[in-house]
C-alpha cells in the first residue's frame, strides 16, 4: 500500500464545519409549518394515574393540541429492547407514554403541539393532573422487600438475576488461605451530552413517507422499531442523523420521544419538533451505573487470585430499556478486568425501582467491575504485605494465555474472550512514563497541608460488537469519492478516520474523498450504528471490503469501456489506464457505487494501565490530581491524534463519576439534582494534568485492520484509581473509601472515623 | 425551560422605575445583570409580569471612595470591582471576595445591588457586607432610606426591601490601616456555591492584640450572619495557635448548618471552623 494515512494525526476534517458555525443539529432544522412538542411529564415517582384535563391548555392562543395515551388507537405502544431482549424483560418494558401508572419523576404523561416552546410550557401549568400516590421504591434494598411493586402482574421488583460463572468458585473459597469481604458501591451518573437530545419528524401525506431527523447511534434499528409501532414499512421511514453534541451511550438509542413525535407529525400533518431541555435531560435520558457489590476475593498468600465471589445488586431504574441490562450482565462478566481468575460466582440482580431507566454510558459494567476488582486489589496487597503494582504484575493474564476465555453468563449463554495483548508490557510502559519509582517516596506524606497519593490500576475495554457492517463507495461526478456509511457519528471523528481508511484502501490522495456520509438510512442497504467501540473495527474492515470490491468494479466498467480484460487495467488517482495508452477519467464512471460489508461474531479488547499523583486535603475532603497517566495499546491507531483526544475525554468523564457527578432521589424518589448546579459536571479547571500514550504493540487477530474498539478505555479505570489513590494518600487514618463519588463529605467522614479509631 | 410572558421597560430615571415597580402590585421586578432572576424565570420559579431595566440609570454605577469608606453603586459589576486597583488598599476583604463570585462570565455580568437583592445564603457579598456592618441605601415611592446589613437579610432569598424599593448603593465603612483580615471559602467546583465560607477583619492594638473582631459565615444559614462567639474568642488576643484553636471550635459550635446534596450538616460544621482557622491565620500572616 503505497499511502500511509492511517496512522497518521490527520486534523479532523469535521471541525472546520463545527468552528465556523456550519455544523447542523436537528434544533437547527426549522421547516415551514412547525410546530413544537412539550412534554408534560409526572413529578410523582410511583403512582397511579387517574385522570389528565387538559381543556384549560388548550384555550390558550398557539395550543394546537394535547395528546396523551388515549389518542393512540390501540393504546401506547411499548418500547422492545435492542439487546438482550429476553422474554423475562418483557413485563418490565416501557409504554411510550403513561396510560395507567408512573414509575419515575420524569415519565412522558401528555404531549403539547403549539406553536412555540413557551407557549407549549403555558399550557403544561395548565393541565389537571390526577395521580394517586402509590408508595415510592427509590433503592434495591426497599425494592428487594417486594412490598410495593412497580409491575404487580410480575409479582417481584426483581426482573432478573444474571449469573456469571468460571471454574468451581465454592470449591475453591472453601481450600483458600485468604479470603477477603467487601460492600462497594458506585453512585448514578450517567452519559451527559452538551447537546441535549431531539427529535422532527415530517410526514408526507402524499407519499405516505415519515422523515425523522435527530436520529444517532443506531438508525436502522430504531427504524425497525418505529416502523413496527407506528404501522409503516420501513421503507416509508427516513432516519436522518445530524451533528451531535456528544453520544456516549446515551443518546440515540430509542426514547419515548422517538415514538412520539413521528406520531404527532402524522397525527396532525404538520411537522412537529421537539428539543430536550436542561431539565428534561437530566430525567429523561438513560441513567447508569448504580450498583452495590457484596463480593468476597479468594488469594493465595503470594496473591495470586483464586476466585471472585458474590452478589451485585443493580439499580435498574422504572423500565427495562433498549439496552438497559449490558451494564448488569458486564459487571460480573468483566470483574476481573485484566486479572487472571480461575473461579467466578457472581449473581448480578437487576431491581426496578421508580428512577429514570438506566442504559449504557461508555465502558457500561466495566466501570463498576473495575472499581470493584481495583479496591480489593489494594486490600489484598495491604492484608498480604505485597506491593500493589507486584500483585497486579502476578495476576496479569500473560500474552500466552492469549485468547483468553473469561466468565460465561447465563441465562443469555454470554461467551467472550479477550483477543490479544501483552498487559504486563503496557503496566510497565505506564510506570516508566509516569515516573512511578521517583513518585513512590512520596506515598501518604504530608507536605504543605497536603496528603499524596499515588495508584495504579490495569484494564480492558471491549469492543466491535457484530454482527455485521456495511460500507458503500461512490464515484462523484467531478470524479471524486464519496464514502457512505452505515456507522453512526457521535463525536469519534469518524468522517476523518473512514477518509484515512479509504484513501489507504484505494490508494489515493485523502483529498479525493469528498464526503463521509454516515448513520442517515440513506447511506447503506443494512447499518448497525456506533455502539461498543465499534465504528473502526466493524465500519473500517466493512470499508475495506467495499474497496476491493470498488475497485475490481472499476475495473470491470473501464474494460468495458477500453475495449480490454478487467485484468489488463490499472488504476491511477483520477484516472483508468488500460493497454495501449488509453485512458479513461473516473468522473467518466460517476455513479458506480459498490458496498461491502464486515461480519464478525468476536470482541475486539484493548487494554491498559492507568497511574495517578493525586493530594488531599484531609480537612476539606478535597482530592486534587498531580499527575494522571494512560497507556492503552489499541492494537492499530487509525489517528493517533483522535484517538489521544478521546482517551482524555473519555477520562474526564471517569473523574467526573468518581469525584462529582452523582444524580440524587429523596425516600419519595423525588429528583434532586435536576440542574447543573445540583449535578455537577467536569469543567475546564478541575481535572488538570491528565497525559496519555497510546500504543500499537499488539494488533487484534480478528479484522484486517488489526484495530480494536478504543474509545472506552480511559473512563474504565478511573474510579479504581482515585478511590485508591486517596487511600493510599490518607493511609496514616486507614481511610478505605467503599463508595462514589469521593465527595468531601465522604473523604471527611472517612478522615474523622480513622481518627476516632485510632483514639480508641 | 423558557420564561412565562412578561413586560419589559427601560426607564430613564430612578423615579420613573420606583414608579414603574409602584404600579405593578409587586408583580414587577428590578434586573441589572440577570444572572439570577433570569434563571428563576427560565424555571419559573419567579413569574413577574414586568421586567423593569435598571441600565440606563447612571447614577447607580460607579465606585467612590472617600474617607467615609467605599461605596458601591447598585449596578457596580464584579469586573469593575476587579478592576479597580484602589480596593486593593481602599477595602481588601471585599476584592479578595469577590475574586471568589461564580465564573469569569457572570463576573462580567453580575451587579452588586442585584446579589445583594436576591440574597442567596451562599453568596460572597451578602457576607461582607454583613462582616463589615454596610448600609444599604434604598429608594422606593415613599423616598429613600438605608438599612443596616444586620438587618436587610431575613432569610434565604428574603431581603427588607419592599416591592417598589430599588437598591441604590451599598456603604462599606472606611477599612483603617491597621485592619487584618481574611477570606475563605470552598465549593466543590471553583466558582460552584460555598458549602461554607467565611469573611473575617480585626484591628491590630498598639500592643499587637486584636480588636474589634468581625466574624461572618455564608452557605451555612438562610443567611450571611455575623459570629458572636468567635468574635469574642479573639477579640484582646494575640491571634496565636491557642486564640485560633479556641476560635475555631467556637466557630463549629456556633454553626447549625442544613443536610443538602453537596455536603452534611456535620461537615459544613467542622468546614467552617478550618475556614475560620484559614482565615485567622491569612489574616496574621
Amino acid at each position: 500500500m503505497k499511502n500511509t494515512f492511517i496512522g497518521t494525526s490527520m486534523e479532523r476534517r469535521e471541525d472546520l464545519r463545527f468552528l465556523r458555525g456550519k455544523g447542523i443539529y436537528v434544533d437547527d432544522l426549522a421547516p415551514s409549518n412547525l410546530l413544537y412538542a412539550v412534554i408534560m411529564r409526572s413529578n410523582i415517582a410511583h403512582g397511579r394515574l387517574k385522570s389528565i384535563d387538559a381543556s384549560a391548555a388548550l384555550k390558550i392562543p398557539g395550543v394546537h393540541s394535547v395528546i396523551t395515551a388515549k389518542d393512540m388507537p390501540g393504546g401506547p405502544p411499548i418500547i422492545p429492547m435492542r439487546l438482550q431482549p429476553l422474554p423475562e424483560f418483557k413485563p418490565f418494558e416501557q409504554l411510550v407514554i403513561a396510560d395507567d401508572k408512573v414509575r419515575y419523576v420524569g415519565e412522558p404523561l401528555a404531549m403539547v403541539l403549539a406553536e412555540s416552546v413557551a407557549i407549549g410550557e403555558d399550557a403544561l401549568e395548565v393541565i389537571a393532573l390526577e395521580i394517586e400516590d402509590l408508595p415510592a421504591v427509590p433503592d434495591w434494598r426497599a425494592a428487594e422487600k417486594n412490598e410495593s411493586l412497580l409491575f404487580e402482574p410480575a409479582g417481584s421488583n426483581r426482573a432478573l438475576t444474571f449469573e456469571a460463572r468460571k471454574g468451581d468458585a465454592d470449591a475453591a473459597f472453601k481450600n483458600a488461605p485468604y479470603v477477603r469481604r467487601e460492600q462497594l458501591r458506585t453512585g448514578r451518573h450517567f452519559g451527559l451530552t452538551l447537546e441535549p437530545r431531539g427529535v422532527m419528524a415530517e410526514w408526507d401525506a402524499a407519499s405516505g413517507h415519515l422523515t425523522v431527523s435527530g436520529a444517532a447511534k443506531v438508525p436502522f434499528f430504531n427504524r425497525r422499531i418505529l416502523a413496527k409501532q407506528i404501522g409503516l414499512p420501513e421503507e416509508a421511514i427516513t432516519m436522518i442523523e445530524n451533528d451531535v453534541g456528544g453520544g456516549y451511550g446515551a443518546r440515540g438509542e430509542f426514547y419515548p420521544e422517538d415514538f412520539l413525535i413521528p406520531f404527532a407529525a402524522r397525527h396532525v400533518n404538520r411537522p412537529v419538533k421537539w428539543i430536550e431541555d436542561r431539565r428534561e435531560n437530566l430525567i429523561a435520558m438513560n441513567h447508569a451505573r448504580e450498583s452495590e457489590a457484596d463480593i468476597e476475593i479468594a488469594c493465595e498468600r503470594d496473591g495470586t487470585i483464586i476466585g471472585l465471589r458474590g452478589f451485585v445488586h443493580t439499580d435498574m431504574g422504572a423500565y427495562m430499556r433498549t439496552n438497559g441490562a449490558v451494564g448488569a450482565r458486564n459487571i460480573p462478566q468483566f470483574m476481573g478486568g485484566p486479572y487472571r481468575v480461575p473461579h467466578v460466582k457472581i449473581d448480578s440482580l437487576l431491581w426496578m425501582t421508580n428512577k429514570t431507566p438506566v442504559g449504557t454510558y461508555r465502558g457500561p459494567g466495566r466501570y463498576e467491575g473495575s472499581f470493584y476488582i481495583e479496591r480489593l486489589l489494594d486490600m489484598v496487597a495491604h492484608d498480604l504485605g505485597i506491593d500493589r503494582v507486584e500483585l497486579r504484575r502476578r495476576n496479569l493474564i500473560t500474552s500466552a494465555e492469549q485468547p483468553y476465555e473469561i466468565a460465561t453468563v447465563q441465562p443469555t449463554d454470554a461467551r467472550d474472550q479477550y483477543d490479544s495483548g501483552d498487559y504486563e508490557q503496557a503496566l510497565d510502559r505506564c510506570l516508566k512514563e509516569f515516573g512511578w519509582n521517583d513518585k513512590a517516596k512520596l506515598q501518604g506524606k504530608l507536605i504543605d497541608g497536603r496528603y499524596h497519593g499515588l495508584a495504579v490500576c490495569c484494564f480492558v475495554e471491549g469492543g466491535a460488537a457484530g454482527p455485521k457492517e456495511s460500507a458503500r463507495l461512490e464515484i462523484n461526478s467531478d470524479g471524486t469519492i464519496s464514502v457512505f456509511m452505515g456507522s453512526s457519528a457521535v463525536g469519534q471523528g469518524v468522517e476523518t478516520v473512514f477518509a484515512q481508511i479509504a484513501a489507504d484502501a484505494l490508494e489515493v490522495p485523502v483529498d479525493r474523498i469528498s464526503h463521509v456520509h454516515h448513520g442517515s438510512t440513506t447511506t447503506v442497504s443494512d447499518g448497525y450504528g456506533a455502539y461498543h467501540s465499534r465504528s473502526v473495527v466493524m465500519g473500517g474492515s466493512a470499508l475495506l471490503d467495499a474497496a476491493t470490491k470498488f475497485q475490481a468494479a472499476i475495473k470491470d466498467a473501464a474494460a468495458k469501456r477500453l475495449g480490454c480484460n478487467a485484468s489488463e487495467v490499472r488504476l491511477g488517482e483520477d484516472k483508468v489506464f488500460g493497454p495501449g495508452g488509453k485512458s479513461l477519467l473516473l468522473a467518466e464512471l460517476a455513479g458506480l457505487t459498490v458496498e461491502g460489508a464486515f461480519l464478525n461474531k468476536k470482541h475486539t479488547y484493548s487494554y491498559g494501565t492507568h497511574a495517578a499523583h493525586i493530594t488531599v486535603d484531609a480537612k476539606l475532603g478535597q482530592v486534587q490530581i498531580v499527575d494522571y497517566m494512560v497507556v492503552q495499546d489499541v492494537g492499530r491507531a487509525i489517528n493517533p491524534m483522535t484517538l489521544r483526544g478521546q482517551i482524555i475525554g473519555s477520562l474526564v468523564q471517569g473523574l467526573g463519576g468518581a469525584m462529582l457527578e452523582h444524580l440524587q432521589y429523596d425516600e419519595q424518589g423525588q429528583f434532586l439534582t435536576g440542574t447543573l448546579a445540583d449535578y455537577l459536571l467536569p469543567t475546564a479547571g478541575d481535572f488538570p494534568n491528565l497525559r496519555c500514550i497510546v500504543t500499537e504493540d499488539h494488533p487484534s487477530p480478528i479484522n484486517p485492520l488489526g484495530a480494536k474498539g478504543a474509545g472506552e478505555g480511559g473512563i474504565v479505570a478511573a474510579g479504581g484509581v482515585m478511590a485508591n489513590a486517596v487511600a493510599n494518600a490518607l493511609q496514616s487514618f486507614g481511610v478505605q473509601p467503599r463508595q462514589l463519588p469521593l465527595t468531601p463529605t465522604y473523604i471527611w467522614e472517612l478522615v474523622q472515623a480513622g481518627q476516632r479509631q485510632a483514639a480508641e | 425551560m423558557k420564561m412565562p410572558a412578561f413586560e419589559y421597560a427601560c426607564p430613564e430615571t430612578l423615579a420613573e422605575a420606583v414608579a414603574l415597580l409602584a404600579s405593578h402590585d409587586g408583580e414587577a421586578k428590578p434586573i441589572a445583570g440577570g444572572q439570577s432572576l433570569l434563571p428563576m424565570m427560565a424555571f419559573r420559579v419567579a413569574q413577574p409580569t414586568l421586567l423593569v431595566d435598571l441600565r440606563k440609570l447612571a447614577e447607580l454605577r460607579g465606585i467612590r471612595i472617600s474617607s467615609d469608606g467605599v461605596r458601591l453603586g447598585a449596578l457596580v459589576r464584579w469586573r469593575d470591582i476587579q478592576d479597580d486597583a484602589r480596593l486593593a488598599t481602599a477595602h481588601p476583604l471585599l476584592a479578595d471576595a469577590i475574586k471568589h463570585v461564580a465564573h469569569y462570565q457572570v463576573r462580567n455580568r453580575g451587579t452588586v445591588g442585584g446579589s445583594m437583592a436576591h440574597a442567596d445564603p451562599a453568596s460572597e457579598m451578602p457576607g461582607v457586607a454583613v462582616t463589615c456592618d454596610a448600609e444599604i441605601a434604598v429608594r422606593g415611592k415613599s423616598g429613600t432610606r438605608t438599612i443596616k446589613a444586620a438587618d436587610f437579610f431575613l432569610g434565604a432569598l428574603t431581603t427588607a426591601l419592599a416591592p417598589d424599593e430599588i437598591i441604590t448603593e451599598v456603604r462599606l465603612p472606611a477599612w483603617p490601616a491597621n485592619r487584618r483580615h481574611g477570606f475563605q471559602e470552598f465549593a466543590r467546583r471553583r466558582g460552584d456555591f460555598a458549602m461554607s465560607g467565611v469573611a473575617l477583619f480585626y484591628d491590630l492594638d498598639a500592643g499587637g492584640k486584636a480588636a474589634n473582631a468581625h466574624v461572618g459565615v455564608i452557605g451555612v444559614g438562610d443567611h450571611p450572619k455575623r459570629l458572636a462567639a468567635v468574635e469574642a474568642v479573639v477579640n484582646g488576643q494575640t491571634v496565636d495557635e491557642a486564640t485560633i484553636a479556641k476560635a475555631v471550635a467556637a466557630a463549629s459550635a456556633a454553626v447549625e448548618p442544613p443536610d443538602d446534596i453537596h455536603a452534611s450538616a456535620a461537615y459544613r460544621k467542622a468546614l467552617t471552623g478550618t475556614l475560620v482557622e484559614r482565615a485567622l491565620r491569612s489574616a496574621a500572616a
